[in-house]
């Protein structure tokens, strides 16, 4: 376990040393939503309503443009194959490597997400449900990314095959996402029932992932 | 005659080359019926004419569905039986199921048109369906994209089964989200809705798709036998070439 534990601090200060991944990721999302009242017009009362799915399509974007760089570094420099025949098992390697992932890219989305939410006029209890919604929601991305990453990593053009294939598995995260988001504003259900189908995809997202990413990297292995 | 009896490409083959024929024929003869009975089928009391889009637009979404399932059971073949035809049936299903999908797109948008006022709402089961293009279209990239036959058949395993998780999501669409497009209303536990004029026809029609669907996958798997053949061909010729 000490093995993965070292992967996990390893990824994490890589992230946060080199690059300054957090902060690109989180100036993209920033970006993202300032387009919007460019292309939107400046309606406070318009951007207030679209204002959940804003965020939501944001965070989705910013996550996706962080993907490509999962499992790419290592494939570049062969620490992917050392992780492929080391001790641990592939799927817990690749599921640290995910959460290391999230914890430095979709955490910070997550967390700039209530700062945004000011520009676009959101009232508290807006702001709360879309940063619930969102934690609660990119690990899911994260962990569907990472079979996208898997798929892809040992191909010349793979970074834009990657939302290709990922954006369409990622549609159920996003509609629960924003359903919850605007429950909690003025929808006809309740919070609680979108919320709990998006915990259900993050969770069956967490299981799904490792796995199906590990069988993709050992088919590309060989 | 067992399925791992078909592991022989050659003797799939001959197989095939026997039954297409009849296969071809059979499915010809049907959709001649299916025809003859839409043509006699009455109008629809509210909708008029275009209840026969009907004949086109279900079956058609069946199979796009179905495409799914065969692409996922091959998909388990090569990856946990390591059956050789396994991925040449994935490959080929690919498209013909894309293919269908549009086709059951493009008929529910003529017909939603007159019926709905609109060709397009973002209702659950156009999404759904819509996103399960995508789905395909994104297989069919992941295959051409690797060039190595056996690993790109893996990788679009492993693809698709991923994707299987949202054809339960489809096929129940309309009974979970109560929106514009209709619930089922002929696979259900009280029996068909239809009335027995109406549903003959569908029904005919539904069977001629699939042979179709049958008949196209089976030729498509041999073209892509033969493909394989003449791409190992040329690699044995490149290998043997002199002077290297």
């Amino acid at each position: 376990m000490s093995g993965l534990g070292a992967l996990f601090l390893r990824d994490i200060r890589i992230a946060i040393r080199i690059g300054g991944g957090a902060m690109i990721g989180v100036l993209f999302f920033m970006l993202v939503v300032t387009l919007m009242p460019f292309a939107i017009g400046p309606d406070l009362a318009l951007l207030t309503r679209i204002g959940p799915a804003i965020l939501w399509l944001g965070a989705l974007l910013a996550s996706l443009l962080a993907l490509d760089r999962l499992l790419a570094a290592d494939q570049e420099d062969g620490s992917l194959d050392l992780l492929t025949m080391g001790n641990a098992p592939l799927e817990l390697a690749v599921g640290v490597k995910a959460l290391a992932h999230w914890l430095t890219t979709a955490l910070p989305l997550v967390i700039a997400a209530p700062l945004l939410a000011l520009f676009l006029n959101l009232d508290g209890a807006a702001t709360g449900a879309v940063a619930a919604t969102l934690l609660v929601g990119t690990p899911a991305l994260t962990f569907i990314g990472l079979i996208g990453a898997a798929l892809t990593v040992t191909l010349r053009r793979g970074g834009l095959l990657l939302p290709v294939l990922i954006l369409p598995l990622a549609v159920p995260v996003l509609i629960f996402g924003v359903a919850a988001s605007n429950a909690a504003v003025v929808g006809p259900v309740t919070f609680g029932t979108p919320f709990t189908i998006l915990c259900a995809l993050t969770l069956m997202s967490l299981v799904v992932g490792p796995f199906a990413a590990a069988a993709a990297l050992r088919a590309g292995q060989e | 005659m067992a399925l791992i009896d078909l592991a022989n490409p050659t003797r799939f083959l001959s197989l095939t080359g026997r039954i297409l024929p009849w296969l071809a024929a059979a499915t010809a003869l049907v959709f001649a019926y299916g025809f003859w009975l839409t043509a006699g089928a009455p109008d629809d009391y509210q909708q008029g004419a275009t209840v026969k889009i009907m004949f086109l637009h279900v079956p058609s979404a069946w199979l796009a569905m179905f495409g799914w399932v065969v692409m996922s059971i091959a998909a388990l073949g090569t990856l946990v039986w390591r059956h050789p035809l396994a991925d040449m049936a994935a490959k080929a299903a690919a498209p013909i199921g894309a293919a269908f999908t549009l086709i059951c797109l493009i008929t529910g948008s003529l017909w939603g048109r007159p019926m709905w006022g609109t060709y397009w709402v973002w209702d659950a089961r156009l999404t759904s369906v819509f996103v399960l293009f995508l789905m395909y279209l994104g297989v069919i990239a992941l295959w051409r994209t690797i060039d190595d036959p056996t690993r790109a058949g893996r990788a679009a395993a492993i693809l698709t089964l991923v994707g299987a998780i949202n054809i339960p999501i489809i096929k129940f669409s309309v009974d979970w989200w109560n929106t514009l497009h209709q619930p089922a209303s002929v696979v259900k536990m009280s029996g068909p809705a239809i009335h027995p004029t109406i549903l003959l026809p569908l029904l005919v029609m539904a069977i001629a798709f699939t042979l179709l669907f049958i008949t196209l996958h089976l030729a498509a798997m041999r073209n892509e036998i033969l493909k394989r053949r003449i791409r190992s061909m040329h690699m044995m010729q490149a290998e043997a070439a002199p002077g290297r």
